[in-house]
């Protein structure tokens, strides 16, 4: 080796084993570790192009900033670390341990006399006498000690906690396996492999048998973390891991089905447990194991641990009778589905696809009123930690799915299966959204008297049918007149300006109507001429709905406040309907619900290393805190003594400690 | 001459009667309660209870004022399980729990309390009155007590609003800011006595007051005192252990970014003639961080293991996680600063100080601002 290198290698040594270098290291590492909790971590790719923009996209991408805890160069700075922690290691041990056997018997008298911490006494005793004494009371404190003779009187050299100096060795070689620990469990073969071109992820949204071996890890991979959805009443023999933009098939060396997966509830609602009950079988198909797994409490089977992660649904098939909301009949008609499967369904306006993506068995929605905190004087002592859930009420069933018409544009919906009172009247309520970061949007469909949407739905239909509206302005006219004006220009004007609201309202609802007036009256008399069109529209379409019921064979609607509501319902959500967006309503009529659980497995080797290393890393803290090392010689000759004290760490108690000792040696000196 | 020589007897024989009394009692007791109540606990859960028994006497005989404030904790919150008598309703009837000791009530005393001592500990510093920082001194240890009461009967009412229900009150963000208040005030006196440092009262409870706030604000404003049930993933004996250790970090990181304060105000002449001296507060504030950063390594080993167990993995680098590794770097970083001469002194008390803001971030900042896996509380 020649000097260039030597000292390249000595002032590498000297900085990696720097107090100084370790201190950045951990304030980096610590700074570093910032990144990947303000930026949310293995996002679909498509996510952060949105939220960056292309350009910044591609700069966090070669950054690794996706995934940062495993990014080269965050294991570079963890490696520095490791690194600084076994030269440090390596550089004290010898001094460590020489430290730990030695008494230092050696320290010459001037030395002693130069320390911070010493005290002198003057004794009558011989030198034996007292340092027979002295010995038994630094024994007593809990110091080994050693005594030797000088040429003139002799030496107690004594040392106490000296597993500070082990707890030393612990806590930094546990730092060391901890990192290697971490290190098996961790994706390096898999990145190896990649770099080499053995393996490469897959992106495609393909049927897991079709993915090539390529990017398909052996059932002996020594370590993964995967998941994998199941349906109750089927299994799976691989998990996925996910891994960049893509994901992994991991094949397992046993095949896992479940059998059903449940879920509890408190009287509350709120969720109280979820279990799986799982049978193992081995590749030949034998059933080798049965148990059930909830969450806390995993199976761990051949070295592989199943977790209960996450549920979804399993494909629920689902019943449903759909509404031509724009036609101007009441006909339903029956479409079957079953959730994350796809329908196309045939409409006079163009193809479209019904995407099934989820249901609910149950929904607890909190209905109504605020927090109330505290009822009495209870309130000043801050009220009852009884929670009054009186407002949280399960509204049942609902499915969701997305309608995506023939250019591809989707929105997505969410039906609830059973009616809501709201403003104590019943609806059918039906969320639509753009957008999966908005909210729901809800149309409200009234119910009639008998509990169903069959009124509302005709008269929605009589409304939107161009053929009735003559009769019902006809009808309207004659109600609204006296029978002197019947069959006079002010019918005639009257049945215009009904005709004309109905039909304007047939084709854009409220909406319309106030364009309309925007466009035609002045400003001073637009409220009024709202408030006109508005009755004319509801005494018409209250016309509308005999017509109806009479064309279908119903008794008549009864004049009452129901119908008033059912009439002034039914145009607003109407009008609503515009907005909706899809040309037909579904009611969920009948499910045969499918469960699915989402289980995460793992096998871990390094699992047990990072425990045995969390094990020595907390005794050996504990011993360099609490252990305190510390030394004390006492020098004595005839007629005198001297003490002197010494320690790695000077605290106040080392002070004090120093202090008792001096007091003990003047009492035992006189 | 071995009473002038200070040599340390044998631990038996420095026990005296009461010590073993108060041993008795938490033995008796604990027993009682895993009588009592065992039927709720799983095997694990019983282990813990044993366990305390030994480390609580051990506690009580090293800090011998603990051996009074948990007979009258225990003594409380019976007097409060008689009084509700297996009725929740009575809540609002018995006179003494409606005003003083159902979980409540005990805990807003608790919070007067705790302003209470900042002020009067403050007028104590200014005006140079011991008197007055004694009695903020009792204030404290009262607060302490009736907190601690507060959470016990919690536990005992969760219980009774349903047996599936019931659980430790260690659970929510409401449950665990008591905890916070409990554990650093305690904390803080066990210094306070054993430093003869009263004057740093006033520093120390403004941390405190800043939590009592939160809980204030937090139960009027938002109802958080409300009793839930666990979600399922909360639902095991690892949080019994998790949260108290984590809790015992971040008590002890907040009261030394206090000290940290003082130490700084005091080196610039403010306050200086009032405070202890630099050294004193230099010393607290190291071993307050030396217990922080020993409980904190623990809870975060912890917090790993009981990972491993509900997600699968003892290591997601899941925010909550990261943040308390952050948390634990920086005080690692502190440690060694501390190692290095020329660096000490006002270097170390900003590092502290500055420490405190990491501690908070990770303590309610992710849950405010960063998703993850942790749900035991969004604001
Ligand atoms: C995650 C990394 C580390 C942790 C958790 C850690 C932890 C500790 C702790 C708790 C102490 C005791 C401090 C005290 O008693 O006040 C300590 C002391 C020490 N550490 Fe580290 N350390 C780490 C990394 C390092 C590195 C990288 C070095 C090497 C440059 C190092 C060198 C030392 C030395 C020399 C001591 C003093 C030991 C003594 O004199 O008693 N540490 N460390």
């Amino acid at each position: 080796m020649n000097t260039a290198t030597a000292s390249f290698g000595k002032s590498l040594f000297e900085l990696l084993s720097s107090m100084r270098f370790a201190i950045s290291l951990l304030s980096i590492l610590a700074i570093a570790s910032i990144i990947g909790t303000v930026l949310k971590q293995a996002e679909p790719y498509n996510n952060y192009v949105i939220q960056l923009g292309p350009y910044w996209f591609q700069v966090f991408e070669k950054l690794g900033l996706y995934d940062v805890y495993h990014a080269a160069w965050f294991l570079v700075i963890l490696t520095f670390l490791v690194a600084s922690v076994s030269v440090c290691i390596w550089r004290n041990a010898p001094n460590f341990a020489r430290e730990m056997k030695s008494f230092r018997e050696q320290v010459s008298e001037q030395s002693l006399a130069a320390f911070k911490h010493k005290h002198e006494a003057v004794t009558a005793h011989s030198p034996e006498s007292l340092a027979a004494q002295a010995e038994a009371y630094l024994t007593g404190q809990g110091y080994a000690v050693k005594r030797v003779a000088r040429d003139d009187g002799l030496l107690l050299a004594a040392k106490a906690g000296k597993w500070n100096r082990l707890g030393y060795f612990l806590a930094h070689a546990a730092i060391v396996l901890i990192c290697i620990g971490g290190l098996m469990d961790g994706n390096l073969v898999f990145k190896a492999q990649q770099l080499l071109g053995m393996k490469k992820i897959e992106t495609r949204d393909i049927p897991q048998s079709e993915v090539p071996a390529i990017s398909r890890l052996s059932p002996d991979n020594p370590s993964f973390r995967g998941s994998v959805q199941i349906p109750e009443g089927s299994s799976a023999d691989v998990a996925f891991l996910n891994v960049a933009d893509g994901y992994l098939v991991q094949d397992l060396p046993f095949t896992v089905a479940l059998k059903q997966f449940r879920i509890e509830h408190y009287s509350t609602g709120q969720p109280k447990s979820f279990e799986s009950d799982l049978e193992i079988f081995d590749r030949s198909g034998k059933k080798i194991r049965e148990a059930t797994i909830a969450v806390n409490h995993p199976l761990i089977h051949d070295g592989i641990a199943i977790y209960q992660a996450s549920f979804a649904d399993g494909g629920t098939k689902l019943s449903l009778r759909g509404w031509n909301l724009f036609a101007s009949q009441a006909a339903t008609f029956e479409v079957d589905g079953v959730v994350h499967q796809n329908t196309t369904l045939t409409s006079a306006a163009g193809d479209y696809t019904l995407e099934f993506t989820d249901f609910r068995p149950f929904n607890i929605e909190n209905v109504g009123g605020e927090i109330d905190t505290g009822r009495d004087a209870m309130a000043v002592l801050g009220g009852s930690p009884v929670s009054d859930n009186k407002h949280l009420r399960n509204v049942g069933p609902s499915f969701q799915y997305k309608l995506r018409d023939a250019r591809g544009q989707a929105r997505e919906y969410s039906n609830y299966m059973l009616p809501m009172q709201l403003d104590d009247r019943w609806y059918m309520m039906s969320g639509v959204r753009e957008t999966p970061n908005e909210a729901f949007r809800y149309l409200r469909m009234p119910l009639d008297a008998s509990g169903s949407l069959d009124s509302f739905m005709r008269l929605r239909g009589a409304l939107m049918n161009p053929d009735l509206r003559p009769e019902i302005a006809a009808r309207f006219a004659r109600q609204a007149l006296p029978e002197n004006a019947w069959n006079t220009e002010i019918e005639d004007k009257l049945k215009f300006s009904a005709s004309q609201v109905l039909a304007l309202f047939a084709t854009g609802g409220f909406q319309a109507l106030s364009g309309f007036i925007e466009a035609r009256v002045p400003e001073a008399e637009r409220d009024k001429a709202a408030e006109t069109y508005l009755r004319i529209l509801e005494l018409s379409a209250f016309e509308a709905l005999q017509i109806a019921n009479r064309l279908d064979k119903q008794p008549p609607p009864a004049a009452n406040d129901a119908t008033g509501w059912l009439v002034r319902d039914t145009l607003n959500s109407l009008s609503d309907m515009f907005v909706y967006g899809a040309p037909i309503y579904l009611q969920l009529m009948q499910y045969d619900e499918v469960k699915a659980s989402g289980l995460q497995l793992t096998r871990s080797p390094g699992k047990s290393v990072v425990y045995f290393g969390s094990l020595l890393l907390t005794l050996g803290v504990f011993f360099m805190f609490y252990v305190r090392e510390r030394r004390v010689w006492i020098r004595i000759k005839p007629g005198h003594a001297l003490l002197a004290m010494s320690a790695a760490k000077h605290t106040l108690d080392f002070d004090k400690e120093f202090a008792q000792h001096a007091q003990a040696l003047d009492t035992l000196a006189k | 001459m071995e009473i002038a020589l200070n040599q340390p007897a044998p631990l038996f024989k420095r026990l005296t009667w009461f010590d073993w009394l108060f041993a008795a009692i938490v033995a008796g007791g604990l027993l009682f309660a895993l009588s009592r109540y065992g039927e709720f606990m799983d095997i694990y859960e019983k282990a813990i209870l044993l366990a305390a028994i030994p480390s609580l006497a051990a506690f009580g005989w090293f800090w011998k004022p603990f051996r009074v404030l948990f007979i009258a904790v225990g003594a409380l919150s019976l007097v409060a399980i008689g009084q509700y008598d297996g009725d929740l309703g009575r809540m609002e009837q018995a006179f003494l729990l409606k005003y003083l000791i159902s979980s409540q009530a005990a805990i807003m005393w608790m919070c007067a309390l705790f302003l209470l001592a900042t002020v009067t500990y403050w007028a104590g510093l200014l005006a140079r009155s011991d008197f007055l920082n004694r009695t903020g001194t009792a204030m404290v240890w009262v607060a302490v007590t009736l907190g601690f009461v507060g959470l016990m009967v919690r536990w005992y009412e969760s219980y009774l609003i349903g047996p599936d229900v019931g659980h430790i009150p260690v659970s929510n963000l409401y449950e665990v800011f008591v905890l916070f208040c409990l554990i650093t005030s305690m904390m803080y006196l066990y210094y306070e006595a054993r430093y003869q440092a009263r004057q740093l009262g006033g520093f120390v409870l403004i941390i405190i007051s800043a939590a009592v706030g939160f809980i204030l604000w937090y139960t009027f404003d938002r109802g958080a005192h409300e009793i839930q049930p666990l979600v399922p993933a909360l639902k095991s004996w690892w949080m019994k252990l998790h949260v108290p250790a984590n809790f015992v970090g971040y008590g002890a990181f907040s009261i030394a970014a206090m000290l940290g304060v003082a130490y700084l105000l005091s080196a610039r002449g403010i306050l200086a003639s009032r405070l202890p001296k630099p050294e004193v507060i230099d010393d607290i504030m190291y071993k307050a961080i030396a217990i922080g950063f020993a409980f904190f390594t623990i809870a975060t080993i912890l917090g790993a293991m009981w990972a491993a167990e509900a997600w699968g993995g003892y290591w997601s680098w899941d925010p909550k996680e990261t943040w308390a590794l952050i948390v634990w770097l920086n005080y690692a970083a502190w440690l060694h600063i501390r190692l290095v001469k020329g660096l000490r002194g006002p270097m170390l008390a900003w590092w502290a100080v500055v420490g405190l803001f990491v501690t908070t971030f990770a303590f309610i900042g992710v849950n405010m601002f960063l998703s993850g896996l942790h749900s035991y509380g969004e604001l």
